[in-house]
């Protein structure tokens, strides 16, 4: 608990110390593409501010658009329409090699022709940096990224992992403005890339620039970022912290992308202050906070299968309520998790920890209760 | 029980090696069959060239000696005829690799209107007989006014080795991870220092290959050149005149000494291909 929030802390006060100049600005960004004389747009109007010191994630499934957003920050993609500002400098127009931003390749890009020690000298040569100077800053580098003694290794003779250090040591060394990391896990094993994850977060905290990393991988983007931009068909669906993401999720495909989640549709049987009730069938009702509700709407909710409570009585209390038989029951160690049939046929999946008390325990067959906070639905915009 | 298991799994391995050992002698002997195949006329030709001969002709044995090395100048149109070989060759592999690179990078990075068109002329120029191209070339000059000589022989070389430079740059380009440029891009070099930086010594190993190619084509060559040198002698033509009369010794030692060149410089790029990547 206390480590969530002094990650929230640190984040706040990383928004707030640069609250005056955004590290990056994407305005009404889109792209762009003709493809056998059809117009594709690949972003279709992206608007998002990234703070200094900032670990920001661009997520989303392959063809989000996410990959092409940040080729347009990094300079590589020339944006159809919009501005992009690093630093409150609007840079739309300019090339990639005249912008204070690093990449770090999803193949890594090493040059094979070259040594770690060259490939990582390569940014600070290109600036006409004096030679001691890029000794001494190489050889740092080289440190935080665990790769002393190296030097002379080939690109080639190196591990994935390796590799990928020597990449980010190579776009690091620079002091960029910001890091821009394309999915540089994705070529590594589970295990080397849970490592991986732990190392990228620590040498961000040291070195303190702002990263913008792109993923499909919402654990990934869950573990590290401070704040995450969900994206879907060029489009951002939702901004926000990670445990917002997952708590609230905006829209049903968020809900849907980020871990499981349930969407219940009900309507609307009356409203009470503040919050409206929904009516699920004959016997179910599920609170929704939020105003702009009308008796009789048709209204989506989703709700985390970790947050449900199974039953076998009706449940009192201010809880959303919903009866159903239970269909399956998979043992998953940890906890068990349930599918329960609704009188309408929707299936709800609940994650039941295998806690001492295994009172609550269902069975295949068997007639429950499913019941949660109402803080722990929400409505869904469709 | 165990070792019973063993025994058996080794006998049939044993009987499976013992038929590959056979194999084996008999690959290696095809091989050095087809190595002493391919290079026994050289032997020839490097031998010959230290043959004693008291005739015009060079075809019999008659003994060791080193005194044609002294006397490799005695035949001055001879001299001529090679230096004339030399500086074509020279001429037409810096024009063809300068030329053929460039085609090979954007054959092999972009996709482009006549893409399609320039790969099959490309290929008809490598497969049309060279008897073909050096008639319809003679005729090109003739009907355009342009007076055949050396000019004329180096732009017919450059033609038929331009093809060879092309194709071999261009797989090497696409064999290119584009990303590779882009990260050059991105730390600050200029499209400029990214080319000689990071895509040229990339592609290097592929231009030296194709300039060997083309040096290769163009020292050798004597049906295409036959009809494009006018008065201009080289090196192959010269010979193919000498053989009415008897080729003499010196013109072994050339050979040795050109073919001596080539397989340093070969082996000097593979030397230098296998340090780089």
């Amino acid at each position: 608990m206390t480590d969530i929030q002094a990650g929230t802390e640190a984040a706040a006060a990383a928004a707030s110390t640069s609250a005056q100049v955004p590290a990056i600005e994407l305005d009404g960004v889109v792209k762009e593409y003709v493809a056998h004389g059809e117009v594709v747009q690949a972003v279709k109007g992206v608007t998002l501010t990234i703070t200094e010191g900032e670990f920001f994630s661009l997520l989303g499934p392959s063809g989000c658009g996410k990959t092409t957003t940040m080729r347009m920050i990094a300079g590589f993609e020339d944006p159809s329409r919009g501005t992009v500002r690093l630093h409150g400098q609007d840079v739309t127009d300019v090339p990639p090699n005249k912008r204070d931003v690093n990449m770090v390749f999803q193949s890594y890009a090493l040059f094979p022709h070259m040594n770690v020690w060259e490939n990582v000298a390569f940014g600070l040569r290109r600036k006409k940096i004096g030679e001691a100077e890029i000794k001494r800053r190489v050889g740092e580098m080289l440190e935080i990224v665990a790769l002393t003694g190296r030097e002379k290794r080939r690109p080639r003779e190196m591990s994935g992992g390796q590799q990928q250090r020597v990449a980010l040591a190579r776009a690091l060394v620079n002091k960029p403005r910001a890091l821009l990391l394309d999915e540089p896990l994705g070529a590594l094993d589970l295990k080397l890339r849970q490592a991986m994850q732990i190392e990228l977060k620590r040498i961000q905290r040291e070195v303190g620039i702002t990263f913008v990393y792109v993923t499909h991988d919402q654990s990934e983007a869950l573990t590290m970022s401070d704040r995450i931009a969900v994206m879907n068909d060029g489009l951002v669906e939702q901004l926000a912290s990670p445990r917002e993401i997952y708590e609230s999720p905006s829209t049903a495909f968020v809900a849907g992308f980020i871990g499981t989640s349930n969407l219940l549709s009900g309507t609307v049987d009356r409203i009470v202050s503040g919050s409206a009730v929904l009516r699920l069938g004959q016997e179910g009702r599920v609170l929704v906070a939020g105003d702009g509700f009308q008796v009789a709407d048709p209204v989506a909710v989703t709700v985390r299968p970790e947050k449900i409570t199974i039953s076998t009585e009706e449940p009192t209390g201010d809880l959303s309520v919903v009866p159903g038989i239970v269909s399956e029951v998979v043992y998953l160690g940890l906890y068990n998790s349930y599918a329960v049939s609704l009188a309408d046929g929707a299936e709800v999946t609940v994650f039941q920890q295998n806690a001492l008390d295994s009172t609550s325990t269902a069975e295949r067959g068997d007639a429950v209760w499913l019941s949660w906070q109402p803080r722990h639905s929400y409505a869904i915009g469709s | 029980m165990s070792t019973v298991t063993t025994q058996r799994a080794t006998e049939p391995a044993k009987r499976v090696r013992g038929r590959s050992r056979l194999g084996d002698r008999l690959l290696k002997g095809y091989v050095w069959l087809i190595l002493a195949w391919l290079f026994l006329p050289i032997v020839v030709m490097v031998v010959f060239g230290f043959n004693d001969t008291q005739s015009k002709s060079n075809v019999t044995w008659q003994g060791f000696t080193l005194k044609w090395w002294g006397r490799l100048g005695d035949y001055p149109d001879l001299t001529e005829a090679v230096l004339n070989s030399i500086q074509i060759a020279v001429l037409a592999t810096v024009i063809t690799t300068l030329l053929g690179t460039l085609m090979g990078l954007a054959l092999g990075r972009y996709r482009f209107r006549g893409q399609g068109a320039t790969n099959l002329v490309m290929f008809a120029a490598i497969a049309s007989p060279e008897l073909v191209m050096g008639a319809s070339l003679l005729s090109l000059f003739i009907s355009s006014g342009v007076q055949t000589g050396f000019a004329t022989v180096v732009i017919a070389h450059v033609l038929f080795s331009l093809s060879f430079v092309a194709i071999t740059v261009r797989a090497r380009v696409i064999g290119l991870d584009p990303s590779i440029e882009e990260a050059a891009r991105d730390l600050g070099a200029s499209t400029w220092v990214t080319f000689w930086r990071v895509t040229f010594p990339m592609i290097l190993p592929g231009v030296v290959a194709g300039a060997l190619l083309a040096f290769a084509l163009s020292i050798d060559d004597f049906v295409i050149t036959q009809f494009t040198s006018g008065s201009t002698q080289t090196f192959p033509l010269w010979i193919w005149g000498a053989t009415r009369i008897g080729v003499p010794p010196q013109v072994n030692i050339l050979g040795t000494l050109i073919f001596a060149v080539g397989v340093a410089i070969a082996v000097f790029n593979t030397v230098l291909s296998r340090r780089r990547t």
